[in-house]
């Protein structure tokens, strides 16, 4: 717990000093919000035409964030310093999955303000809480799965095709949830003020089950 | 020497087994199960494109399992069998979707119909599956190749289910409900002639994993042969490859 919490430290100090990655996941949102806006040919969007909208920019934002979540450690020797101390192995996939988590949620505050002025017809503030625990879930399985697919693909030559490639099939079931539940709060007419609980339970127990299977395989791509 | 008896061992029998027992599923098809009231003769793709998709399902999960083999020993052996597990599955599964795609367009009017959740599902995983052989040959090490592949199998292969479910609540339903939970939703004859495909194929899957992996036992021999007789740079193989060698 300790270890994890000192690589997390080490993690948050990083980004906040170069600040290499939020600012991008954010522009990156920003733009797609942009794209969005006159791909769609729409100056407002609402239910679940806006609720893919958000899922799906944020969903490639995070694929950004996953790309770079290992690379420090890989080019500066981290994974070499680690394994050399005598400290339990999940700790780097706790820190990793935190630091990833909480960059999302950087971005988020960012990100979905953003929207709502955009791109949102009806207005933010009522679908607001039910959209943070929606967005918490997501958060949550977003980040155990980008950990476990960046720590895959940073040894590969191809990294930055093999995260994405792997990641997105394996999101696929929480985007479909994330996006079922947001699209009710969403809407122009009789919008829902929580989100259905079908679709909360699938995201908890699709981020249970993953953070469980991660956990059980994440020594092994630290070895050697 | 061993070990490549092993594979090819009832290899023979097996091969034989499984030409008579398609043999017997198509003649059931064609001369025994009757036509389907609806759809016609069109239905009958049902005994081939149900049959291979279960099959190519089992086959990635199949591969999952074997990989948690070769995460507990590190015997590249286990790293082995889950690849040609996985390899099969897939070409199962490209099988079972155009089948699937054929039986849509023939009943339904449509190449790909999105409100139907075991298609939608299937794509999904054969999607994800279709990145292990990428991953693979981006790994140049062989131990580390084995190593995260045997990761990324066990993960994929706990996808399937989860998957499916999520797919499942996320749909309406328009694919006929043949096989439920509660129990095969088809009159007898059907359901004998679907069990018999479905044996024939699961057969089929057992026979081409074993002559794979003979094949490739074999080939690994022959390396380490010639190696030992010719020195060690010859019988490398030619560039990388996805395969475990």
């Amino acid at each position: 717990m300790r270890t994890a919490l000192i690589v997390l430290r080490k993690d948050l100090r990083l980004e906040l000093r170069t600040l290499e990655t939020v600012p991008a996941m954010v522009l990156f949102s920003l733009v797609t919000f942009v794209i969005f806006h006159f791909g769609l040919n729409q100056n407002t969007i609402s239910g679940q035409l806006a609720a893919g909208v958000l899922t799906a920019t944020l969903l490639f934002a995070a694929m950004l964030g996953v790309n770079r979540l290992f690379v420090a450690e890989r080019e500066q020797g981290g994974f070499d310093a680690f394994l050399l101390a005598p400290v339990d192995r999940s700790a780097m996939l706790l820190a990793k999955a935190t630091a990833l988590f909480l960059f999302l949620a950087a971005l988020e505050v960012v990100a979905v303000p953003a929207f709502g002025l955009f791109l949102l017809g009806p207005s933010l503030g009522p679908a607001l809480p039910g959209l943070i625990v929606v967005l918490a879930l997501a958060d949550l399985a977003l980040a155990v799965i980008g950990t476990l697919v960046s720590a895959i693909a940073v040894h590969t030559r191809a990294r930055d095709l093999i995260g994405p490639m792997i990641g997105l099939p394996l999101l696929i079931p929480a985007l479909i949830a994330t996006a079922r539940a947001t699209g009710p709060l969403l809407a122009a007419q009789h919008a829902a003020s929580a989100p259905p609980g079908r679709w909360l339970l699938i995201l908890a127990l699709y981020d249970v089950v993953f953070a469980l299977l991660a956990y059980a395989v994440f020594d092994f791509l630290l070895e050697d | 020497m061993r070990s490549t008896t092993t594979y090819a061992k009832g290899l023979r029998g097996l091969a034989l087994a499984t030409t008579a027992t398609i043999g017997i599923a198509l003649v059931l098809v064609f001369f025994y199960a009757p036509l389907d009231a609806n759809q016609g003769f069109v239905q009958k793709i049902f005994y081939v494109h149900v049959p291979l998709a279960i099959v190519s399902l089992c086959g990635f999960v199949f591969g999952g399992l074997l990989a948690i083999g070769y995460l507990r020993t590190g015997d590249r052996r286990w790293d082995m069998r889950s690849y040609v597990a996985i390899h099969m599955a897939l070409i199962f599964g490209v099988g079972g979707l155009i089948t699937g795609s054929i039986w849509a367009k023939a009943s339904w009017g449509h190449w790909w119909v999105w409100n139907e959740p075991t298609l939608v599902s299937f794509l999904i995983v054969l999607l994800l599956f279709a990145t292990y052989q990428p991953l693979r040959f981006s790994i140049e090490d062989p131990e580390r190749q084995a190593r995260y592949a045997s990761v990324f199998a066990i993960v994929a292969g706990a996808f399937v289910p989860l998957n499916y479910i999520a797919v499942q609540l996320a749909t309406s339903y328009v694919h006929p409900r043949v096989l439920t939970l509660g129990g095969a939703n088809l009159p007898a004859s059907m359901g004998v002639t679907f069990l018999v495909a479905q044996i024939g194929f699961v057969l089929l899957y057992i026979t081409l994993w074993k002559y794979e992996m003979a094949a490739k036992n074999n080939r690994s021999q022959v390396r380490r042969l010639r190696r030992t007789l010719l020195g060690e740079d010859s019988g490398r193989p030619l560039g990388r490859s996805a395969a475990p060698s």
